[in-house]
Formats: C-alpha cells, sequence, structure tokens
C-alpha cells in the first residue's frame, strides 16, 4: 500500500466518518439526535472542504467551507432544534420498514454506490476520487431514510443529508462546484427548511400531528 | 413615415408590439369601461387599420424583408419574416380587426365576466400574436406565438367563467388546440429534415425524402386542420363560438381560423416546396365533407352563433377545397389552374374574414338587445333595430353567394378552378374531382337556404316574445364597426379585379404562375384568358339596379293606379299571431329529413292527450358519439391504470423517486 500523504488520510477518514454517520442517522429514531447527527455531518464537511482547500489552494474553497459552519453547523441545527421544541415532536414513531431491515438494505445500497463509482473514479483527476464512492453512498442512504421515515421532521433531515452527499460528492470529483452554484444551493436548502418549517406548522393545524400517513387522505379518492 | 417605406417588417412589428403595449395599459385602470373598454379598443382599432394600410402597401410593392430580433428564447433569437403571403394575411388581420376593435369598444359592458381591463389586455394579446404568427420565420417563434395565440382566446374564450358549460366549451377547445399543436410541433421536427435548424429558411432548404416529405404535410394539415375546424377535429367550434363574447367570436371566426389557412399555405407551398399531387387529395377530400357537413348542421341549428360556428366550419371546408385543388394542380405541373385555385382560397378567406366577423358582431347586438341566443324566442328585429338588421343583410347575402356581394366572386372562382380538373392527367382523379365542384355547389346552396333562415327568423315577421319590443338598436361605434365591415364586403364584392391583382401578388411567389396581366379590363374579371368566361360586377349591379328600379317604377305607375284597399281573406282565422309564423326548426325540417342518417336525432312528441303539450328535439353530432367517445374512455381507462400509482403516501413517492435514481444509475453503469 502507498503511503498517503497526511492530509489526504486525513481527508479520507473524514469521508469514511461521514458514511458511518449516514448509517447512525439511518440507525436512529430520537429526533433531536438525528439534527444532533445532522450538525455532526456538517462540522465534518467543513473539515474536509478546509483540509481540501488548504491542500490545493483553492481560496474559493475556503469560503464555502465557512459557509458550510454556518448553515450546516449553526443556523440549520439551531432552526431545527427550536421547530422541535415548539411542535414537541422528540421521538419518530416506528419507520416503516424496521432498523435492521433498513440498516441491511444501506448495505447493499453502498455496495451498489461504490460500483457505481468506479467508472467515474477512473475519469476523475482529482486527490480526492475515492471518496466519490462515499458521496454517492451518503446520498442515497440519505434517499433511503426519507423514505422509510413518518414524520415530515425526519424526511427533512433527510433532504439536508443528502444535500450534504452531493455537496461532498461535488467536491471530491471536481473540487466542489463554482461559486455561484454552491451559493445557489446553499440558499435553496435554506429557503426550502423555512418553507417546510411553515409547512410542520400547517400540517400540525390540520391534522393534529406532523404523521406523515394522514396526508394520504388527500389522495383522490375511487 | 420614413420607417413605414424604408422597413415595412420593422414598422409592423412596432404596431403588434402597439397592440401589447395597449394591453398593458388596460390595466392601469382595469374596472373603468370608459378607459379600458371604450378608448383603448379604439386606438387598437386605428392600430388594426394602420397595420391593414401598412401590409396592403407592402403586398402591393412585393417586399421581401428579415429581421433577427435581438431576444427570443435562450441562444435561439426570434427570426421574423415579412413576404408576400405575410403581408396578404396581415392584410387580413388589419382590416378585419379594425373594424371588430371598434364594435368591442361599444360593446364590452360592465359586469359581464372578466374585467373590461383584463379584457383589453387579452383581446390585444390575441390580436398581436396572431401577427408575431404571420411574420415569424423560426419554427420557434411561430409555435411560441402560435401558443399564445392559443391561450389568450382560451382565456377570452373563457370570459364567464363562472358559468359550467362555458368551461367546459373552453376546456375542449384548449384541448383540440393542444392536440394539433403537437401535430404541428412534429411537421416541424420532421421539415427540419436532420439539420436541427429551426429557421424556416433552413427548411426551405432541407430536402426531405418523398415519404418524409408527405408525412410532414399531413402533421401540418392535421395540426393547422384542427384549427380551422377540419372534420373530424371541428368539435370545438360550435361550443367555444357561442360561449365566447360576440366581438371574441368574430375574431376567432374571422382571423384566427385564418392563420390555420396561412400555416398549411405555408408549409406547402413555402416550407415544403415542391407537393407532390397526390397530397393534395387529402385536404380537398376533408375540405369537401366539412364544408357539407357544416352546411347541413348550420340548417338545423336553433341557437344563432351555433349556427354561424357551423357556418365556418362549411366555410373553411370551401377554402380547404380550393387549398387541395391547388395542390393537385401545382403537383401535376397545370401552375396556372393552381394560382387560380390558390387565389380562389385566398379571397374566400378574406371574404369570410369580413363577412363573418360582420354576422357575428351582428348577433352580439342582438344578444345584448334582447338577452337570447335562441331562434325560437327572437324575431321581427329589422322594426327595432333597422342598422343591425340592414347590416347583417349585407353580410348574410354576401355569405349565401349572392352577387354582386363577396362571397360570390371567390365561389365563383372556386367553381372555375374545378373546371381544369379534367386536364389532369390521372384518369379517375380527373373524373372524380368534377363531382366535388358539385358537393361546392350543394354545399353553398344550403348556405343560402342557412342565411334565409338565420336573418328570416331573427329580423323579420313579429316578434316572437313580448320582451322583444323593448330592443334596442346599437350604439354609435358599434354601428361604425358594422359598417366598416358591410363596406369590406362591398367593396371586396365590387372590385374583385383590383383584389385578384393583388392576390396575384402571392399567388405568383407562391405557383410561379401570373393571372394578373391577364384581367385587361377594370370591370371585368376574366382570369383565364384561355377560357371564355368573365364577370363584371359592377355590370350585374347597373343590370340588377335597372331591373328592380323599373319594376318599382312599373308598380307605382300602372298597377298601384288600379289598387282597391279591403279587409284581406283570412283564411278564416281570426289574427295573424307571432306563434303562427314558422319557426328554426319547421324551417330547417326538410334539410334534417333530407339528411336524417348525418344526425342524431332525439325527439320528444306530446301525446294528443297532454295536457301542457310539449315538443323537444335535440340535434347532436354522430361524430362526438362513434369518435370522441370512445377516445376518451380509452383515455380514461389509461388514466385509471395509471392513478394505481397515486398512492397518497409519501414514502411510495419518495420510493418512486429513488428507484428511477437508481435504475438510471444502474443504465449509466452498464451502458
Amino acid at each position: 500500500m502507498t503511503h498517503l500523504p497526511w492530509d489526504l488520510q486525513l481527508l479520507n477518514t473524514c469521508a469514511a466518518l461521514l458514511l458511518l454517520l449516514s448509517f447512525a442517522m439511518l440507525s436512529q429514531r430520537r429526533i433531536v439526535t438525528l439534527v444532533d447527527l445532522l450538525a455532526i455531518q456538517g462540522g465534518l464537511l467543513a473539515v474536509a472542504t478546509l483540509l481540501l482547500a488548504w491542500r490545493t489552494g483553492q481560496p474559493h474553497l475556503y469560503l464555502s467551507a465557512l459557509l458550510t459552519v454556518a448553515l450546516k453547523v449553526a443556523f440549520l441545527p439551531w432552526l431545527l432544534h427550536r421547530l422541535i421544541h415548539r411542535l414537541e415532536v422528540y421521538w419518530d414513531t416506528e419507520p416503516l420498514l424496521n432498523i435492521s431491515g433498513t440498516l441491511l438494505a444501506g448495505v447493499v445500497i453502498v455496495v451498489f454506490a461504490f460500483g457505481l463509482a468506479q467508472p467515474i473514479t477512473q475519469l476523475a483527476n482529482t486527490t480526492m476520487r475515492s471518496a466519490i464512492g462515499i458521496a454517492i453512498a451518503v446520498v442515497l442512504l440519505a434517499f433511503l431514510m426519507m423514505i422509510t421515515r413518518r414524520k415530515a421532521m425526519s424526511q427533512v433531515i433527510g433532504f439536508l443529508s443528502m444535500e450534504n452527499g452531493l455537496f461532498f460528492g461535488a467536491m471530491s470529483a471536481t473540487y466542489g462546484m463554482p461559486m455561484v452554484i454552491e451559493l445557489g444551493v446553499a440558499l435553496d436548502v435554506l429557503v426550502a427548511v423555512l418553507v417546510l418549517g411553515v409547512f410542520f406548522f400547517q400540517i400540525r393545524e390540520q391534522f393534529d400531528s406532523l404523521d406523515l400517513h394522514h396526508l394520504e387522505s388527500l389522495k383522490e379518492s375511487e | 413615415m420614413a420607417i413605414f417605406v424604408s422597413s415595412p417588417l420593422s414598422a409592423c412589428i412596432a404596431l403588434l408590439a402597439g397592440w401589447v403595449l395597449l394591453g398593458a395599459c388596460g390595466l392601469l385602470r382595469p374596472r373603468s369601461i370608459r378607459f379600458a373598454g371604450r378608448a383603448l379598443f379604439t386606438v387598437g382599432a386605428l392600430i388594426g387599420a394602420a397595420l391593414g394600410a401598412l401590409s396592403a402597401w407592402s403586398l402591393w410593392t412585393g417586399v421581401t424583408e428579415q429581421i433577427v430580433l435581438p431576444f427570443g428564447l435562450p441562444d435561439l433569437p426570434f427570426h421574423l419574416r415579412l413576404d408576400t403571403l405575410a403581408s396578404g394575411f396581415l392584410l387580413l388581420l388589419g382590416t378585419t380587426s379594425a373594424g371588430i376593435s371598434l364594435y368591442s369598444a361599444g360593446y364590452f359592458r360592465q359586469g359581464e365576466g372578466a374585467a373590461p381591463g383584463l379584457l383589453c389586455l387579452q383581446y390585444h394579446l390575441f390580436l398581436a400574436s396572431m401577427g408575431f404568427v404571420l411574420i415569424a420565420d423560426d419554427a420557434y417563434s411561430f409555435m411560441v406565438a402560435w401558443e399564445s395565440m392559443a391561450i389568450s382566446s382560451y382565456f377570452l374564450v373563457t370570459t364567464q367563467h363562472r358559468l359550467e358549460e362555458i368551461r367546459r366549451a373552453g376546456f375542449l377547445y384548449l384541448l383540440i388546440a393542444h392536440v394539433g399543436a403537437i401535430s404541428i410541433l412534429l411537421a416541424f421536427g420532421v421539415m427540419q429534415g436532420g439539420s436541427w435548424q429551426f429557421t424556416f429558411e433552413a427548411m426551405r432548404s432541407a430536402h426531405l425524402s418523398p415519404a418524409w416529405a408527405a408525412i410532414a404535410f399531413l402533421l401540418a394539415l392535421a395540426g393547422f386542420g384542427a384549427k380551422a375546424g377540419l372534420v373530424p377535429l371541428h368539435i370545438w367550434l360550435p361550443e367555444a363560438h357561442p360561449a365566447a363574447p360576440s366581438p371574441v367570436s368574430a375574431l376567432m371566426s374571422g382571423v384566427m381560423l385564418k392563420t390555420a389557412v396561412y400555416g398549411i399555405i405555408r408549409v406547402t407551398f413555402d416550407l415544403l416546396g415542391a407537393p407532390v399531387w397526390w397530397w393534395g387529395l387529402v385536404p380537398l377530400a376533408a375540405g369537401l365533407a366539412t364544408a357539407f357537413y357544416g352546411a347541413v348542421f348550420a340548417a338545423v341549428q336553433t341557437d344563432m352563433k351555433r349556427l354561424l360556428a357551423y357556418s365556418s366550419i362549411e366555410n373553411m371546408g370551401l377554402v380547404f377545397t380550393g387549398l387541395g385543388l391547388a395542390i393537385v394542380f401545382f403537383g401535376t405541373g397545370m401552375h396556372l389552374a393552381a394560382a387560380l385555385a390558390l387565389a380562389a382560397t385566398l379571397y374566400h378567406s378574406l371574404n369570410h374574414a369580413f363577412m363573418k366577423s360582420l354576422l357575428f358582431l351582428g348577433t352580439g347586438s342582438v344578444l345584448h338587445a334582447t338577452g337570447e341566443r335562441n331562434l325560437g324566442r327572437l324575431g321581427g328585429l329589422i322594426h327595432r333595430m333597422p342598422w343591425v338588421a340592414w347590416l347583417s343583410l349585407v353580410g348574410a347575402l354576401a355569405i349565401a353567394g349572392l352577387p354582386p356581394l363577396n362571397g360570390f366572386v371567390s365561389e365563383w372562382l372556386l367553381l372555375q378552378s374545378f373546371l381544369f380538373a379534367d386536364q389532369i392527367p390521372h384518369a379517375f382523379v380527373s373524373m372524380l374531382i368534377p363531382m366535388g365542384a358539385a358537393l361546392v355547389a350543394l354545399a353553398a346552396a344550403l348556405a343560402g337556404y342557412v342565411m334565409v333562415k338565420f336573418f328570416g327568423v331573427i329580423f323579420l315577421g313579429q316578434p316572437r316574445e313580448s320582451a322583444l319590443s323593448r330592443a334596442h338598436d346599437c350604439g354609435r361605434l358599434e354601428r361604425l364597426g358594422l359598417t366598416w365591415l358591410a363596406l369590406g364586403c362591398v367593396a371586396l364584392g365590387l372590385a374583385p379585379v383590383q383584389v385578384l391583382a393583388a392576390l396575384n401578388r402571392v399567388t405568383a411567389t407562391l405557383t410561379g404562375a401570373s393571372l394578373a396581366h391577364q384581367t385587361a379590363h377594370w370591370w371585368l374579371l376574366a382570369p383565364v384568358p384561355t377560357r371564355e368566361v368573365s364577370y363584371g360586377p359592377l355590370v350585374f349591379l347597373t343590370a340588377s339596379a335597372l331591373v328592380v328600379a323599373l319594376t318599382v317604377t312599373i308598380v307605382r305607375l300602372v298597377y298601384h293606379r288600379r289598387v282597391r284597399h279591403g279587409p284581406a281573406w283570412d283564411c278564416g282565422f281570426g289574427r295573424l299571431t307571432a306563434r303562427m309564423q314558422d319557426t328554426a326548426e319547421g324551417f330547417g325540417q326538410p334539410i334534417r329529413n333530407l339528411f336524417q342518417s348525418f344526425f342524431r336525432i332525439e325527439r320528444e312528441l306530446p301525446t294528443p292527450f297532454d295536457r301542457a303539450p310539449r315538443y323537444r328535439i335535440a340535434i347532436t353530432d354522430r361524430i362526438w358519439r362513434s369518435l370522441y367517445e370512445p377516445l376518451g374512455g380509452i383515455v380514461q381507462r389509461l388514466a385509471d391504470a395509471a392513478a394505481v400509482l397515486q398512492q397518497g403516501r409519501i414514502a411510495a413517492y419518495l420510493l418512486y423517486s429513488f428507484v428511477t435514481l437508481v435504475v438510471l444509475l444502474a443504465l449509466a453503469l452498464v451502458l
């Protein structure tokens, strides 16, 4: 095995931790903890970005690291915590698929993602190309989490986690997206969470619950 | 004025933009009928007149001018082009809309559906988009203009959207419009011929294989036919026209249907370039069927606007018949005959724009004065509304095809061009096509019958309801608009030589054969010198005026001297009442019996013992039952099958996205 420089090793560690965190989120039913995990994921992402910025010397990556910290470590978790307390949803109910089943499905997805990343890895010429598979896996795992949860809050967290995965993927494949797109995506996420926050209150007002299966009654009747 | 001369196209764009701007002005004071209704519509009429003058001038000088606008869709600037064909149709748009806008200025009132300012916006956007359809020079701008036309007119149709049946009519209209638009889009897709350039310039130079060219033509025919109301795509017309306010019906029937004629001529003679003769058989057959169908159905209608809608179908049938003939002649190398048939097509389009707008506006005034569309409750209005009645009479005579008015000229030209069919070098075709002439003659005769019914039942006789005695004539602006259109009918009828000379600019560029220099006398229409047929409307007018004057004089001087006044023999009954008049149903009854197999008739007859006898008859289209309902059923079943996907559970929806994503990713991996 070739000897990697320490910063690259650190980067790969970050990537591995990201994946681990995704699994942790997949298995976690306490919503407060989910938000904390999301914040940690954001923090890891920021560290990875900083490392990459230092390594490649690209100034815009510093900026996006800063943005990540501000948005994903500080602001969004704070907002979500506030929502949780005001809405008093601390626990998600039993997921649609039980935890162990979900985790097994997650493993299959990770294998699929790594297989998928193989050709992309060969095309990319960045130092972090091995992390592309992890990024795809994070996106798909977040998707899986959104599918299996009942509470709207967990789905928002899944959505944010998915965005983390996309961000990480862009970073490892091409050293980050152009600044404009990055800013745009950050803004989108912010607006989405705010809009969803409003939605939560509306849903609860309508159904006295945040459980999404109530929305099934909106289906066009036969 | 300088721009007028140096660049008619930019002047034209400026005028169309003026319409758009005018529409936007309507939003400044949307509730004010004086501002949005009276003032803005009058300005719109002036713009229309200016557009008419401009396009008449550009038609006469025969300019061809192109402009690429610096904006448009992203990376696809709009190409615009003004040539003789576009000028000819812009002339139609400008002059007709001037009359309709003038009338509308006096027509729209407070509290009828949408706010006047909103109507003003939709109306002028509709006008402007029709203009842009005519000058578009690439598929993108054409489709953008075409769709804006459909959507703005949809909103105009559903002005009174609170009524269920009007929403339904609007939906049907939008549906057929979109089916047509898809077909046109596909036609453009075929015509780019692998170059992936969607400018009309590229389509002109594209070389299509005969099969693909035919497919493009048929797609375009289906698409434009849907807009024009060719059978069996005509069903939206009799629904949408009664639903829309009368000026909008006039605009749709008079002008919008003609954009479809423009489109098919543009595609066939300009973009595809060399039509094959057998293509023409399709529009010829469809046109004949449509003309006949429309005429027969118009004869049995009892709603005056629905009657006019079916009459529009009939006239569009005649137009497409002419077009089909032109293609057949052109494809077999008979260019002069093709020019004649095409001129008849264009002439009839122009005529129909004037006469049908006039009649629709007339029904608008009747509707305002009486609140009644049902012929069974009208009658005797000529005493209350003399202006509307006499001006409508001009339109009715014109559309019935009586000389010296304009309808006669174009139908005469059409029948003349049928007489060339014996020279077609294909045995059966040359025999069968003249039979089409018989069908055209039948349709024209039925149109006359329909107009007798239309005019007679509404305006003549005695009022069938007591409320009709409170009817009042239309206002000054409305009279002005009606007079403008009626004058147009008269002028187009009395100056056929000059009109044909102008239309010849269009047909000469499209077919390569010229009719103009053969019209030697300014008063005698003889389009083809080798045939010794001619028509002099002024001669006819003078002669008939002389005969009438002579008759009147003789009757007055000789006969009236010996008149005795006494009680009329009244067959034994007391007094003639309004209920003894022939009704619309009664008048149409012979036609209904003759062509029974075309209709689906539901009839409720009273028994002799009924205390309150009621007679009810509903005549509906067979095509609706046999084609559209099964089609709708299939769509419904497919939709139901697809509705299985609608679980109402977010998890399921997310799963769909997830599976799609995974499958696509896996595909990317495999491929």
